[in-house]
């Protein structure tokens, strides 16, 4: 499947076809929804956290400049080093710089989606500088030359079987085994290693607060702690949008997520990283780094109504829920975000030429909106960016690519369409053609037909069979 | 997504209908239905039979401007300040929610989309209508559109109004919540998906065991009997106003 989104619909149907994948998301989604559904028993608790949520993030966006211009300071005064980068390639030369000024050759990674977006990586191993995923999905899907399916699960798409067979091919030693505890033994055996020898550690950050300069990280395997403490330097990468201005935001948001993307009370570990060791400290990081990534955010945020695209938490309930990302999975985006956040955030980082696609491969049944924990209307924005993607040249410009999907073909029949609408007599007619040659419908040419009988119009429509006086 | 709370008005004396074009063009029964249920509630039924669309599927597929052509001929062929009953949640979901921003500045749209009522919303909670089951005894299941569900908060009214019948069974089938793939343009221009989204639908519904199931939107019932056609299935969808229809009207006795 090539990960791009300008293949999705070649991806989206090699999908459908492979049977073992759709049982893993269909199995995985059932078991995140029940775990989420058993954290919120009450809609109304619910309903008032999520509208809290909301309006939290929503004053975060709306002081956004100031609120980074804070972070910084506030970093700084801490002893972190502050970075900005205006997109990928800025913000992997700043890490690649603060690894070479520390003489690094391997790096120790936390989840960070991120440096996905930025194909850290890949770029990184081109420099000669070795790079280990270790959280555990992330680790099986580098290992096994994949990209995360999932922002939380990255290996979801993989049942214990696939991730067994590939344990034994990547450590010939040890034993063929499909018990769970033993192959995260197997793994964490490894990493223990390459977390002792790393010279820096790169994470991403879950909330960063401006006017403390906290950066907080939520996880479960305690390899966060680890990638943040152990290597001389931390580096800490986030998307401009997760800044929020105080500490006292920060338990809401935190009972959101983690009740929302893998249904916890809590997550496992939660990091607080305030600053690099202090004198009197005997551990932590000499360093600490924040890099702090636009790539294609500041477009989102200029137009009022796609900015609430910036309120994600990055939860992954949208995904969980979605029909169409519970029978794809997340590969066949093409994307760093699949589901419904990443159809709605890719085209401000990738344009719409490349993901004018993405908005239309949605019912907009709403599963998403109604279990986002910070209230992000995904089926409107879903909507908004298929009308961007509609636009006549010559309209304002308010994204890259606008105006992508645009046909002559399309733009007529919807004109002819609306003409016929607005002109009952000509609509009448048309009905009357209808009813006539109605018969004929299941002979034309159309995918509907791929799984289901074309519908038959009735010989008579309704109109015709009503026959009363009007007022 | 917080559905505002709706203040309901007493039973009126008259309402206008909005069938739509699907039930026009392919289920002219429902209307009919839908006409019989709302007379037997003792209240005059306007049909304008010049209404057409409206104007979803274009303001689905991001076609703003043609969609905002239909929206306002529509407005203007309701002008008597009486209820509109609309026989689909999604068209409802259109002309109630989405009709107020599409077109902010028109003068009495805000009042039109107040004043417009699904079906089984407009049975349930403005007529408060007692059903009284005639039929003989039968499971169904109920398949509540997305639309209706999600945008006009009326995933509760047909089952309100199917538990009142005594002789019904109503089942939960599996994954009652999850969308029938059908999403207008979206059938076609993702048509696998869509596909995909229908088979798992038509399963769910078939391992309900029911005797038939309805719902409230002819969208979705023409793609799952579709898919159930295909299928050489016998269990079909109907509409939830031919199905109370009929319960009450003891036609199922005399056949």
């Amino acid at each position: 499947m090539a990960m791009e989104p300008a293949f999705f619909k070649k991806n989206a149907r090699e999908a459908l076809k492979d049977q073992i994948l759709r049982k893993n998301f269909r199995g995985a989604m059932d078991f995140l929804r029940l775990k989420r559904s058993a954290m919120f028993p009450d809609p109304e608790y619910f309903e008032e956290l999520s509208a809290y949520g909301e309006s939290i993030k929503q004053k975060a966006l709306l002081q956004l400049p100031d609120l980074l211009q804070q972070l910084e300071h506030n970093c700084q005064r801490n002893g972190i080093q502050v970075w900005w980068a205006e997109d990928a390639t800025e913000a992997n030369q700043h890490i690649l710089r603060i690894i070479n000024e520390n003489n690094g050759n391997k790096v120790v990674k936390g989840k960070s989606m991120v440096s996905e977006e930025t194909g850290l990586n890949d770029f990184l191993l081109g420099q000669n500088i070795e790079c280990i995923e270790t959280d555990m999905g992330e680790y099986i899907v580098q290992q096994s030359g994949e990209h995360p399916s999932h922002i939380i699960m990255p290996a979801i798409h993989k049942n214990v079987q696939q991730i067994a067979s590939l344990f034994k091919k990547i450590m010939p030693d040890t034993a063929y085994t499909e018990d769970v505890d033993t192959l995260i033994r197997m793994a964490r055996d490894e990493m223990r290693d390459h977390f002792f020898h790393a010279d820096v550690g790169i994470t991403g950050v879950n909330f960063a607060v401006a006017s403390t300069g906290t950066l907080c990280l939520v996880e479960n395997e305690g390899n966060g702690r680890m990638s943040t403490t152990v290597p001389r330097v931390h580096i800490a990468m986030m998307g401009i949008e997760k800044v929020v201005a105080d500490l006292s935001d920060i338990p809401y948001l935190l009972e959101l997520l983690t009740k929302s993307a893998t249904g916890q009370a809590i997550s496992t570990y939660f990091n607080m990283i305030s600053s690099p060791r202090k004198k009197d400290e005997t551990d932590g990081p000499e360093q600490v780094h924040l890099v702090l990534v636009d790539n294609g955010r500041s477009q989102a945020y200029a137009d009022k109504e796609l900015r609430t695209t910036l309120q994600c938490i990055r939860c992954g309930a949208c995904m969980n829920h979605c029909p169409v990302y519970t029978r794809i999975g997340g590969h066949a985006y093409g994307t760093v975000y699949p589901g419904p956040i990443g159809k709605i955030i890719s085209p401000h980082l990738l344009g719409l030429e490349s993901t004018k696609d993405l908005p239309t491969a949605s019912s907009l049944c709403g599963a998403c909106e109604e279990v986002c924990p910070v209230k992000i209307p995904i089926p409107k924005i879903l909507h908004r960016l298929r009308v961007e993607a509609n636009k006549a040249p010559g309209a304002a410009p308010v994204m890259r690519g606008q105006g992508s999907s645009r046909t002559k073909t399309e733009v007529r029949i919807w004109q002819i369409w609306s003409y016929t609408c607005v002109h009952p007599r000509l609509y009448h007619v048309v009905s009357r053609l209808i009813a006539v040659f109605g018969f004929l419908v299941p002979l034309l040419k159309s995918p509907w037909k791929i799984n289901r009988a074309m519908p038959v119009p009735a010989t008579k429509s309704f109109m015709s069979q009503y026959v009363r006086k009007k007022p | 997504m917080s559905i505002p709370i709706k203040i309901y008005p007493p039973k009126p004396a008259k309402v206008y209908l909005y069938v739509t074009c699907l039930v026009n063009h392919f289920s002219p029964n429902t209307g009919m239905d839908a006409l019989a249920m709302l007379e037997r509630e003792g209240i005059e039924v306007i049909v304008i039979t010049e209404q057409t669309c409206c104007g979803q599927p274009a303001y689905n597929a991001g076609f703003i401007e043609q969609s905002m052509q239909v929206a306002q001929s529509q407005i203007a062929l309701f002008p008597l300040p009486i209820p509109i009953v609309i026989l689909s949640g999604s068209c409802g979901g259109m002309m109630r929610k989405h009709y107020p921003t599409l077109l902010v500045n028109h003068p009495t749209v805000q009042a039109f989309s107040q004043r417009l009522y699904e079906f089984s919303e407009f049975l349930l909670h403005v007529c408060q209508v007692k059903l009284h089951d005639q039929g003989t005894t039968t499971n169904i299941t109920l398949h509540t559109s997305c639309s209706g569900r999600r945008e006009m908060g009326i995933h509760n009214t047909g089952m309100k109004l199917l538990s009142q019948l005594k002789q019904v069974t109503v089942v939960e089938h599996e994954y009652s919540q999850e969308c029938c793939g059908f999403g207008g343009t979206f059938s076609v221009k993702q048509a696998e998906i869509s596909a995909a989204m229908v088979e798992d639908k038509s399963i769910h519904l078939s391992r309900s065991n029911c005797d038939s199931f309805v719902s409230t939107d002819w969208g979705c019932l023409l793609n799952i009997n579709g898919a159930l056609q295909y299928q050489k299935s016998s269990l079909r969808g109907e509409h939830l106003a031919t199905f109370l229809n009929k319960r009450v009207s003891n036609t199922e006795k005399a056949q």
